[in-house]
């Protein structure tokens, strides 16, 4: 039993690796995903929309399998773990483009009026003004979305990424002790959940601003 | 109040139309250095639209604007730096609801204007002062009444150095009892020598401290003059139904 923790933290890095990177892509390309579903002309929204249908619609596994085997098809040779990042990464940039659309649209069109009317350019107005409002109100369903993302880092183990599944996996090869072994895989999963959405709690709570708080509002 | 013949805002001809309705049909005015304009009309006149046609929040479909000789309406004019010197205040405050007053007065001198932040801070302070609300700074708008949030709003317009001011029914969302503060920081900022439009339906402010009257119906101009004339003597029988019908719904003298 002992023995198998060093190979379940190798994997459980791996893990945290593949959960940071994929939240890191889905955030680059989900938030300007939004911004030109907002904010774009017609080519842009439609290009977006598409895009997010298209990532939303095909399961995460098919996808895996898309970007892995494709890219070898297409004669690009990324790594397993590459693969893994982009096909769930830009899974989750639709998922989160989602999220930061629906905060951006609630943010009531006065605020983009008064920042234009003080000079301010589209960009400018949507950084300093529209931006820092949308984020706060996306913390609580972005939470959500890292805990799928958690998860969904998993599925890699299927294209052959070590991660802590695949760790697992080797070592019930060896000692035939599935139950003990997915059982401390489970804890792990739910150790990184717990603390990742306490952590967001603590930031939301952090940058709360009277009025815009969206926790513990009593009326 | 000194008024010199130097002309501040010049507007010619200003038509909009939306989808099938044509709200603005062709208005001109001037509004001379240090004078007042109040407009007003029925809702759904175009009252609204033509303030925000001044700044270029609406784009006109036809006719000319000018701040001080620049022509607003022309497509090469760099609308955000025009806008700088145009400060407007609005009906539902549109306070930055995430930032504290101070810096929702001072953001458009950091990040618009460039200002070193010690030096917006002050100005910033000193336009909070000017509305009476230093002691307010740091609260945010939730914080805050109705009437001081309008005046906040009023000092981050002001903040700009503004050589015009656009106030579009700045009284029209508050409580009947804030209305006093609001009108009281205008009638200040008038008698400063700033050069104001407002849309607004407070007759007490328009007669007390308003240069001409501009009445506006149906997207045109029906009637503007001095508002003794317009009050004792009005020449259309359409102004004088609605001068009538607006001061037994606001009264005839300042609100208090």
């Amino acid at each position: 039993m002992w023995n198998s923790i060093p190979p379940l933290l190798k994997g459980t890095v791996v893990t945290l690796e593949l959960t940071f990177l994929l939240l890191v892509v889905g955030l680059a390309v989900g938030i300007p995903l939004a911004l030109g579903q907002v904010y774009g002309g017609r080519g842009l929204v439609l290009l977006s929309s598409i895009y997010e249908q298209i990532f939303r619609s095909i399961p995460a596994l098919v996808l895996l399998f898309l970007f892995f085997f494709g890219s070898s098809f297409i004669g690009l040779n990324i790594s397993a773990f590459l693969s893994a990042v982009l096909a769930l990464g830009f899974r989750s940039s639709a998922y989160q483009s989602q999220i930061f659309r629906g905060a951006i649209q609630s943010i009531p069109q006065g605020q983009m009026t008064a920042a234009r009317s003080l000079g301010m350019g589209k960009f400018q107005a949507i950084r300093h003004i529209i931006l820092p409002q949308a984020l706060r109100l996306s913390l609580p369903p972005w939470s959500n979305e890292y805990s799928s993302v958690v998860k969904d880092t998993s599925l890699a183990y299927a294209v052959g990424v070590i991660e802590l599944v695949r760790e697992g996996r080797y070592i019930i090869v060896r000692t035939f002790e599935p139950m003990i072994i997915y059982i401390t895989i489970a804890v792990i999963y739910f150790i990184l959940t717990y603390a990742g959405n306490k952590s967001l709690g603590y930031l939301e709570e952090k940058l709360k601003v009277p009025g815009f708080e969206t926790k513990g509002r009593k009326e | 109040m000194s008024v010199n013949q130097a002309v501040t805002l010049k507007v010619e001809n200003i038509h909009k139309t939306y989808s099938r309705e044509e709200v603005l049909k062709g208005i001109s005015f001037e509004v001379k250095k240090g004078e007042t304009k109040v407009i007003i009309g029925p809702s759904g006149t175009g009252k609204s639209t033509l303030l925000r046609c001044v700044n270029r929040l609406t784009v006109p479909d036809a006719g000319r604007i000018w701040l001080d000789g620049t022509e607003i309406t022309h497509p090469r004019t760099d609308i955000n730096k025009v806008r700088q010197s145009i400060g407007m205040v609005f009906q539902d405050f549109n306070l930055f609801s995430h930032l504290s007053a101070l810096d929702n007065v001072r953001i458009g001198l950091i990040k618009v204007k460039k200002m070193e932040k010690g030096e917006a801070t002050e100005e910033a302070m000193r336009q909070l002062a000017r509305v009476g609300l230093e002691d307010k700074a740091a609260a945010y708008p939730a914080e805050l009444s109705g009437g001081q949030q309008q005046r906040v709003s009023i000092a981050r317009a002001l903040a700009m150095g503004p050589k015009l001011m656009l106030f579009d029914e700045p009284t029209s969302a508050l409580d009947p009892e804030l209305i006093g503060e609001v009108l009281e920081a205008m009638r200040d900022l008038a008698e400063s020598g700033m050069t104001m439009v407002v849309v607004s339906h407070e007759m007490g402010f328009a007669r007390s401290v308003c240069n001409e009257i501009v009445f506006i119906e149906n997207g045109v101009i029906v009637e503007q003059g001095p508002p003794y004339l317009l009050f004792e003597d009005p020449q259309h029988q359409r102004t004088k139904q609605f001068l009538c019908k607006i001061t037994e719904l606001y009264g005839k003298s300042e609100r208090k």
